[in-house]
């Protein structure tokens, strides 16, 4: 018996593999635990899209109320303010103003102002259309993630995939409740919009179609509570909820619950000096396009804060709260792809692929020491070394364990025993030769090595074809595959030779090649 | 224990012809089936919805389908029992965008009444990711295919190169025809799988390539399907046993890994056969029909050893100051 440093490797691998698979194996509250993908903890998986057009639409409005805001301030008269998808248009009464509208118009960023006499339009221009898109797009991520923060769940993930796609991945959620819940909270546009109501039209509101309506620069929206019940309101909205500060949930003089925000300085001006100006109609407090309130203004409202009060359910009052503070979506979100799974699925998926893996496990080892004998235990050795790695170099990274990544080890230890495979066979062959049993093994180890080298390099580049490629789940398996590959080149080569040299003079004096090879002789 | 005995070269050359009637028809009943009964894909290219649905007794696959007439969005809908009577799943072509109340939502809903179920799983993928998801999978088939054949076009001749890729779009061939024999939904991991054949039934040709390589090296005789036979004969022990252990855990996978495991282990399960197969009798035939010139590669070898030689030879007259 003597030492040489490939079992000395081999030790310190196991060693390395032992320690850091023990978190994850044991469950223990320190040090680093592989991650159990959503297809075995269960959870929600979603890919999402932005309607990235409507956030220049949406842009477009909230100019056309900043101009009308503008113009109420420096009392300049403006006729017939409007604004389409893609325009605000209007013209100047007193051509004297036209200095004072030029100048603030000018301010507006990315815009392309035409004007032909006292009319003017306003666009905004390509760069800027495309600036607002990217902008939706990461203010829709930030959004989602301060929602999601705020949720409850622990850890969860969004990211932007590819150029406009948002993923989201939510593990843990338990109940089908739980993930409509946050589905709801993820997709909320919360756009929070203060109008005014239509005092001298409203009365016919039942009437009057949408396309009525616009004629009039009003818009016709539904109650929150009943749909059946209908609003005519200022299509320019008084402010939105860009404006707002905080919100939080509250409860009214009846004990229900209520939102009260806070708007920060310029809307709480422009909400003063709106009520001040308009004692005794209503206002109109608008939230996701409908009316939730339309309160009678009594007297001027200074200090910025307000009220929506609907009739919800606490936890509602919660989620809405959360997601007017998180800021509203500047385009609304879709659906591309969405993959959930119960808990209790991932928990049949973890057993039937232990089942799995212990039986193929199982079946592997008796075979090789039915075969090889001591040479199959020596082989065996390797592979479970070969597994602890996998799982500690996984914990180590934080690398996902999907379901096909469970393959992707049980398939490893089919594979693995391999390398031994073809050592053993080539040491039996020049044992057979009648060769000593150092030269059988050294020319064993070396003549096999090419074949070995070769055969795993071709797995690994399919397996990294695969994780470049592949998404999700299966990403799981080209990690899973290619560690066992690579530690199967530390254990399976490595570790085994260093084992073979160890005992090799044991091996020479006990001539016992059926003990030692499971051969004749 | 021994399979084999090495005392023995088996004459496989000798069947290839017959190897060769047997390959040709598996390929073209695959690809007659792939022409005629089509590919199934699965959600994952195709786009649609998976909705899993776990009952606490049989499923009531009858009254499920009465209700999920009720909505056209159901319309195609297909049910299948899944593992158990008391599990199906429902597939369809359609898809939703609205994140709040998806299809999988709109599918509980329209199942109520028929019993005590829990929704384990939904899956949808809209028309954009499945078409993206589509072409991912296309490339990352091809080029697996070229990085394979590259490094074997660098590791050894251009044709074990060729060959290798015969053999390889052999047994993907079959693998695919496999498939659509049963029927297999198409998704991810069956690609996964295949991807995984390739790897796979490429280690079990490389093993016998080399030791092709290496008969054809040291050894006088320049018949090459003596060295062929000779060779195939000598790793056919390890072909065998690596094949083996690889089967027996596909097969506990394909037994006891689940449901959803199903379709890749049964993807790999015929990979692991054909794989085999075709390293002895379809990669080692090509290679002997390609014309590799055993004396030509020894006459190669002659030249590059007294290239070596000559190099060596001046080196050591320049170290000793000859030059």
């Amino acid at each position: 018996m003597k030492l040489n440093y490939r079992i000395v490797i081999f030790a310190l691998a196991i060693t390395f593999g032992v320690f850091f698979s023990a978190p994850s194996l044991f469950q223990m509250d320190d040090g680093k635990k592989v991650t159990l993908g959503l297809d075995l903890q269960g959870g929600l998986h979603m890919l999402l899209g932005v309607k990235t057009e409507e956030a220049t639409k949406s842009r477009i409005k909230s100019i056309t109320a900043s101009i009308k805001h503008f113009a109420e301030r420096k009392d300049i008269l403006l006729d017939g303010l409007k604004f389409d998808d893609t325009t605000v248009s209007f013209s100047l009464l007193d051509e004297d103003d036209a200095g004072h509208i030029k100048e603030f118009l000018s301010k507006v960023e990315g815009s392309h102002i035409v004007t032909s006499g006292a009319s003017y339009s306003l666009s905004l221009t390509d760069e800027e259309v495309l600036k607002t898109e990217q902008e939706a797009i990461s203010q829709a991520i930030e959004t989602i993630r301060n929602r999601l923060d705020q949720f409850g769940l622990a850890e969860p993930i969004v990211a932007r995939q590819g150029a406009e796609k948002i993923l989201v991945q939510l593990a843990g959620i338990k109940t089908q409740e739980e993930e409509q819940r946050a589905r709801e909270l993820i997709s909320r546009a919360a756009k929070l919009e203060l109008m005014a109501v239509d005092e001298d039209r409203a009365a016919r509101v039942y009437t009057m179609s949408q396309a009525d309506a616009r004629e009039y620069g009003d818009v016709i929206l539904e109650d929150a509570k009943n749909p059946q019940i209908k609003h005519l309101v200022r299509e320019i909205p008084i402010l939105d909820g860009g404006m707002l500060t905080d919100a939080n949930m509250g409860f009214n003089q009846n004990n229900k619950p209520q939102i009260n925000f806070t708007l920060n300085a310029e809307g709480a001006e422009i909400f003063g000096d709106f009520t001040g100006r308009n004692v005794g109609k209503r206002l109109a407090v608008v939230l996701d396009g409908k009316v939730y309130s339309d309160p009678v203004i009594n007297e001027r409202i200074g200090g910025g804060s307000g009220q929506i009060s609907g009739s919800y359910t606490v936890m509602e009052a919660k989620d809405l709260a959360i997601a007017l503070r998180s800021g509203a979506l500047l385009a609304p979100i879709y659906l591309m792809e969405k993959r959930s799974v119960g808990p209790s699925l991932g928990a049949d998926s973890i057993k039937a692929s232990m089942v799995a893996l212990i039986g193929g496990f199982v079946l592997v080892i008796i075979f090789m020491i039915v075969y090889y004998r001591m040479a199959g235990v020596i082989a065996n050795m390797a592979l479970i070394a070969n597994l602890f790695i996998i799982l500690a170099v996984m914990s180590l990274f934080g690398a996902t364990l999907t379901l096909p990544g469970m393959a992707g080890i049980v398939l490893t230890v089919g594979m693995a025993v391999d390398a031994n495979v073809i050592i053993s066979e080539r040491i039996r062959e020049l044992v057979y030769q009648g060769k000593s049993m150092h030269k059988a093994i050294e020319e064993g180890y070396s003549n096999a090595m090419r074949a070995i080298l070769d055969a795993n390099i071709t797995t690994l580049i399919a397996a990294v074809v695969l994780y470049v490629y592949g998404t999700g789940a299966i990403k799981g398996f080209a990690i899973t595959i290619s560690i066992g590959i690579l530690a199967s080149m530390l254990t399976a080569i490595l570790g085994t030779h260093g084992i073979y040299s160890m005992l090799e003079n044991k091996i020479q004096k006990s001539k016992n090649n059926r003990f030692w090879f499971g051969i004749k002789g | 224990m021994e399979f084999f005995k090495y005392t023995r070269t088996f004459n496989f050359m000798g069947k290839s012809k017959f190897a060769l009637v047997v390959s040709i028809f598996l390929v073209l009943s695959s690809y007659i089936l792939l022409a005629t009964k089509g590919l199934n894909y699965g959600v994952d290219f195709a786009g649609g919805t998976i909705v899993q649905v776990k009952y606490d007794t049989a499923a009531p696959i009858d009254a499920m389908r009465e209700k999920l007439k009720t909505n056209e969005i159901f319309a195609n809908a297909s049910i299948t029992e899944f593992g158990s009577e008391d599990e199906v799943v429902i597939r369809m072509k359609t898809t939703t965008g609205n994140v709040t109340v998806d299809i999988g939502d709109l599918t509980r809903e329209a199942l109520n009444g028929t019993g005590n179920y829990e929704i384990r799983r939904v899956d949808i993928v809209g028309p954009t990711v499945g078409a993206e998801l589509k072409e991912k999978g296309i490339m990352s088939l091809v080029l697996a295919v070229i990085g394979i054949l590259i490094y074997v076009a660098f590791r050894f001749e251009w044709r074990f190169a060729v060959a290798s890729i015969i053999a390889l779009v052999h047994d993907v061939s079959i693998a695919l025809g496999a498939i659509t024999l049963v029927g297999l939904d198409v998704n991810l991991d069956v690609l996964a799988a295949l991807l995984t054949i390739l790897g796979y039934s490429l280690n079990d040709t490389i093993i016998v390539f080399d030791r092709i390589r290496e008969g054809i090296t040291n050894s006088k005789n320049s018949d090459l399907t003596d060295t062929v036979n000779e060779s195939v004969t000598r790793t056919l022990a390890r072909t065998t046993l690596t094949s083996l252990t690889t089967f027996f855990v596909v097969f506990t996978l394909f037994m006891f890994g689940g449901e959803i495991i199903h379709p890749f282990a049964f993807t790999l399960l015929v990979g692991v056969v054909i794989g085999t197969y075709s390293s002895v009798f379809v990669a080692s035939p090509i290679l002997i029909w390609f014309g590799f010139d055993v004396k030509n590669y020894h006459v190669k070898l002659a030249n590059k050893a007294k290239r070596e030689a000559e190099k060596q030879r001046m080196r050591d007259q320049y170290e000793s100051g000859v030059m």
